[in-house]
């Protein structure tokens, strides 16, 4: 990210180069703005103001939209779901990305078959895993696999989706994502590995550490240190985002049930549903990206990006 | 002596081979569980309806329907072949534009010397932390307002400007050996004439990797195409597919024949394409 290095000597400057900047960067960065920055700022304007089925409001009523959401049980319990949903989705995605990672990267053979293998899912769209994992995995009734093989031992039927007590339905939520997005992570996790110096494992060697274990603790996951921080990152603003899944294994002509109902979901009912209140949807969304601003930042403070892997 | 001959040797070797041993079949138990979904969706989409729908659940289906193929798209309540058709059309044009919009970006911030090239990129890596609710709502009022809504027009213009593969070209340019370049500039090459004809030709793997990924992610999306296109004439095959998960009475055999034609067309693409995001991943530094 540091732009200084490549920025090119004076000497290399030509007349015209300005123009020339924005001839190739003027189209990218005008619609950036339009599509990006514009709504950005419009969403923190409307958040300031009374609006239902309206985007230029008139009624200017402070910080009340906030403090409404945040009285608001639907949404802070929507909230405490992203949070408890990224407490099981982060760990489990990077220790199941990391071990396939490693396990796929000492394989000899077919290598290139398991890694299609683990990475082919990242092709599949959240709808259709949707469908798969509530019309025939977890389906509550007898035609399900789970429910199938569970019988197999003689256990009971289960309304996976349904079942809040104990909370069946999050086995759904979580391994639809684990399935869809572990191969991604393995992906970058391999590029990782590969550029982790051979010289540092036969050293390792030299001075007696034990393959397995030892080596993996010492060498290898110290020097994926930049690619955990990013695989972090990227997880948790992703499971900030969660949507698709939550929208398509919950909801149905009947509508939305109250519990498992991360923020997404929840601003969308608010701002596009019946109410059609975008002031309100607007300081949702506004305290969501302040949160995971903050994570971001902390985690980033936290975990060092920006050093260099060889530090140690 | 030592001598190779399994058995024998230390009992350190007989620990690694239990190991090796061990890896393998951790490996080909975890990647039949990978491919069990997709197994499962073919199987259903060829099924008869009580073949899914049966208490009795079999590993393969009584009989193998194909007509479940013809029958979906003889369907009147579900627009298959309109829907598919938007998916193309929006994942080909996302991805094209997205390609050339990211890549001229990426060249001109990489090389083009200018006061505040860095600003800009900033700028730039900025949008990769902004999370789609802050947005979705001030950018569909913007796209309505514009009149765009249940329009191709609205499903593709606003996704054209990836701060992603922005940065990811950036990231490639940087790192590209300047010679080649250079040599375009003693023949006279303006900045344009050098990127079309020296960078572009040069830069392929990365265009294939970049493409691949806007690709799939296009015609996975959900949520914008759900937002904008409230018309049946506009719906994509995400939300085409949606409508039956979310409807009380569905034709099971008919939805996952849907399912599984919306995925062909991404796992060619995937098959074909996925050495490049690999190599892309690996020489583009995204997760630097």
């Amino acid at each position: 990210m540091r732009h200084s290095a490549t920025r090119p000597s004076p000497a290399r400057r030509r007349s015209g180069d300005t123009l020339w900047f924005w001839i190739f960067v003027g189209p990218f960065a005008a619609g950036l703005a339009l599509f990006t920055y514009v709504p950005l700022l419009w969403s923190v304007y409307l958040s300031f103001f009374d609006a239902h089925n309206t985007v230029s409001p008139t009624d200017f009523v402070g910080l009340d939209n906030y403090a409404a959401m945040l009285r608001d049980d639907a949404f802070t319990s929507s909230l405490a779901t992203f949070a408890v949903f990224s407490l099981f989705i982060v760990p489990a995605t990077y220790a199941l990305a990391l071990g396939l990672a490693l396990m796929v990267n000492r394989i000899r053979r077919f290598q290139a078959f398991f890694r299609s293998v683990f990475f082919l899912p990242a092709a599949c769209s959240y709808v259709v895993a949707a469908l798969i994992w509530k019309m025939s995995i977890f389906s509550g009734v007898r035609f399900g696999l789970a429910n199938t093989v569970l019988g197999w031992f003689g256990a009971d039927q289960t309304a996976w989706l349904s079942t809040t007590h104990p909370p069946w339905y999050w086995l759904v939520i979580v391994t639809v994502r684990l399935w869809l997005q572990a191969g991604f992570y393995m992906i970058l996790f391999l590029a990782g590995l590969q550029r982790v110096s051979p010289r540092l494992y036969e050293a390792a060697a030299v001075d007696g550490a034990r393959p397995g274990w030892q080596v993996f603790r010492h060498i290898t996951f110290p020097q994926l240190r930049t690619t955990s921080v990013a695989v972090v990152l990227l997880l948790v603003i992703n499971a900030f985002q969660a949507f698709d899944e939550f929208y398509n294994l919950l909801s149905d002509a009947r509508g939305y049930p109250p519990y498992a109902r991360p923020p997404l979901v929840y601003l969308y009912y608010t701002a596009l549903g019946q109410g059609q209140n975008l002031g309100m949807g607007s300081a949702g969304a506004v305290i969501l990206a302040l949160i995971i601003a903050v994570v971001t930042v902390f985690q980033a403070r936290w975990f060092g990006l920006g050093r260099k892997e060889t530090d140690a | 002596m030592r001598t190779p001959v399994k058995g024998g040797g230390r009992p350190e070797d007989a620990l690694v081979r239990a190991g090796r041993a061990l890896r393998a079949v951790v490996l080909v138990a975890l990647a039949l569980l990978f491919l069990l979904p997709f197994y499962l969706l073919v199987r259903n989409g060829l099924a008869a309806e009580q073949d899914i729908t049966s208490p009795g659940w079999t590993f393969f289906p009584s009989t193998l329907h194909w007509s479940n193929v013809r029958e979906l798209f003889d369907d009147p309540a579900v627009p298959m072949a309109r829907s598919l058709l938007n998916s193309a059309l929006i994942a080909v044009a996302t991805s094209l534009g997205t390609l050339l919009l990211a890549s001229l970006a990426g060249y001109g911030l990489a090389r083009i010397p200018y006061r505040f090239a860095g600003q800009v990129f900033y700028a730039v890596i900025g949008t990769l932390m902004v999370p789609a609710a802050v947005t979705f709502v001030p950018s569909f009022v913007l796209v309505s307002s514009l009149g765009w809504v249940s329009s191709l027009r609205g499903l593709i213009v606003p996704t054209l400007f990836s701060g992603f593969a922005c940065f990811v070209f950036r990231q490639f340019f940087t790192g590209f050996p300047r010679e080649l370049e250079d040599a375009a500039r003693v023949d006279g090459l303006g900045y344009w004439r050098t990127y079309w004809r020296i960078v572009v030709p040069n830069a392929r793997p990365v265009f294939a990797a970049v493409g691949t990924i806007v690709f799939i992610g296009a015609w996975n999306s959900f949520l914008w195409p759900l937002v904008i296109g409230q018309d049946r004439q506009a719906w994509t095959v995400q939300v085409a597919l949606s409508t039956f998960t979310t409807a009380q009475v569905v034709h099971l055999h008919e939805l996952f024949v849907a399912a599984a034609v919306s995925i062909v067309p991404l796992v060619v693409v995937f098959l074909l394409l996925q050495r490049y995001i690999v190599a892309g991943v690996e020489r583009s530094g995204i997760d630097d």
